[in-house]
Order: structure tokens, then C-alpha cells, then sequence
């Protein structure tokens, strides 16, 4: 097994850990291509930052209650509801 | 029936379309989520009041939110979305032949308070905008609704390979933008 990766394939090991379990070989490659690698570990919190922040920010809208269906909407879709029983 | 429905928007239309912006982005598509919801609630209304109704009409929105998704991908070519070895060659602004960074990644600060909450957002809009729409359109479907891998293939009917790709190019590119204009404070 190699153990060396380029920060090119560090990064994009670091991407499919957030949709995938890595296999051992990647876990340990990217751990010691971590230790040794600033910017790859900047890369990680970077993903990590974008990750969070953005479930946080579904989290916000999704209780912010000054976000409502104007008017319009509601009449168009009150609209449509009565014509679908017809 | 249509009395429920006139009902279940009043009552939940602004939560349903709350929850539809934060995923869809667009207020047009998000008021369409819900309308698509109201319709289909009444058409096969297998609600038994075991649950509320507002998780009942999410379930069914959570799929419409899906569906408009997977529409918006489907209708870029089908040719660029397996276009990997364009991919692979675009991923060459980021390193150089060797595979070190051209440019070494900054630091991003975690927006902390409300108000940094929302100048991060309409940045990220602002660089969501800018990726190519399939881009953009995946991301939102993995980071933001927590679709599974396994699904969004299916659903767009790609390999594991071409998402993971994609993932990736969406990634690059959001984390570059944002550290051109995120700056926090």
C-alpha cells in the first residue's frame, strides 16, 4: 500500500469522507497526509465549516417566522387547491 | 377535503415554505413545493393522525423538494453530467502537475451571531449561483437535505463515481468562493 498522497488526492478523499465511510487504507493515508500537511487540514476544517454552517442556516430559516407565503402565494395555491376538487 | 386542505395551509403553508426555502433557495420553487404538497395531500390522503398533520405534509414536501431537485439536474445535458474527464481537467486550477495546491487554503471563520449567520448566507447564494446549476443543484441535494449517495444515484440515475465527482467539483468550488468573500465580522 502507498502510504503518500499528493494533496490533490488527499482532498478528494477528504470530499467522500463526508458522504462515505473511508476504507482502513484511506483512513490512515489521509490521517498521516494530515499530520504532515497545513493546507489539507485547512482544507478539512474547510468542509467541515461549510457543513455545519449550512445545517445550522436550515435550522434558522426553517424557525424564522417573518419568512412567510405573501399573500399572492397563498391566494394562487388556495386557487388551485379549490380547482383540483372540481 | 378541500376544507383540510384550506386548513392544513393556513396552518402550516408558512412552516411548509419555510422549510421548502431553506432547501430550494428560490422563492417561486419553494411556493411551488408547496402548492405541489397541498395537491397531493388531498389526491391520496392517507393521513390517520397518528402523527401531526405538519410531519405528515413535510414527508410529502421532503419528496417534491426532491423531485424539483432532480429536474433541475436532469435538464442540463445529459453529456455534461458524465463529463469526467472535463472534470478532471478543471480540477487542475486547484493543483499543479505534481498535485501540490496552487493556492493554499484560508482559514474560514465560523459565523457565529444571527446577523453573520445571514451575511454567510447570501454569500453562499451568491457563490451557489455561480457553480454550474447541476453543481449546485447535487450539493443542496447531499449537504442540504441529507439525501444518501446510494439515493441521489438513483434518483439522477449516475454511477457513485460521477456523484462523488460532482460532490467534489461542488465542494472545490464553494470553499474557493467563499474564501474570496467571506469575511467574517
Amino acid at each position: 500500500m502507498k502510504l503518500m498522497l499528493t494533496c490533490k488526492q488527499a482532498s478528494q478523499i477528504i470530499s467522500q469522507s463526508l458522504d462515505n465511510p473511508l476504507s482502513w487504507q484511506d483512513r490512515l493515508r489521509l490521517k498521516f497526509h494530515l499530520f504532515i500537511c497545513d493546507a489539507c487540514t485547512r482544507f478539512n476544517q474547510q468542509l467541515h465549516l461549510l457543513n455545519t454552517v449550512i445545517k445550522r442556516i436550515i435550522k434558522t430559516t426553517e424557525s424564522d417566522n417573518t419568512i412567510q407565503l405573501n399573500s399572492e402565494a397563498k391566494a394562487r395555491i388556495t386557487q388551485a387547491i379549490e380547482s383540483s376538487s372540481h | 377535503m378541500t376544507n383540510n386542505a384550506n386548513d392544513w395551509l393556513n396552518e402550516h403553508g408558512d412552516y411548509l415554505y419555510r422549510f421548502a426555502l431553506a432547501r430550494l433557495r428560490d422563492p417561486h420553487q419553494a411556493e411551488d413545493a408547496v402548492q405541489e404538497t397541498m395537491l397531493a395531500a388531498i389526491k391520496n390522503n392517507s393521513f390517520e393522525g397518528e402523527s401531526s398533520a405538519r410531519t405528515w405534509l413535510t414527508g410529502i414536501l421532503k419528496h417534491k423538494i426532491i423531485d424539483l431537485q432532480r429536474k433541475l439536474i436532469r435538464e442540463q445535458p445529459i453529456s455534461d453530467l458524465v463529463d469526467l474527464d472535463a472534470s478532471e481537467t478543471s480540477m487542475d486550477d486547484f493543483f499543479d502537475k505534481s498535485g501540490h495546491w496552487l493556492e493554499k487554503p484560508q482559514f474560514l471563520e465560523m459565523p457565529e451571531n444571527a446577523l453573520q449567520q445571514k451575511q454567510f448566507l447570501s454569500i453562499l447564494n451568491t457563490c451557489l449561483d455561480k457553480l454550474p446549476a447541476k453543481l449546485s443543484a447535487i450539493f443542496m441535494m447531499r449537504d442540504v437535505h441529507e439525501s444518501d449517495n446510494e439515493n441521489i444515484c438513483k434518483e439522477l440515475n449516475i454511477t457513485a463515481t460521477n456523484a462523488w465527482v460532482m460532490l467534489y467539483r461542488a465542494r472545490m468550488g464553494l470553499r474557493k468562493c467563499l474564501e474570496i468573500h467571506w469575511i467574517a465580522g
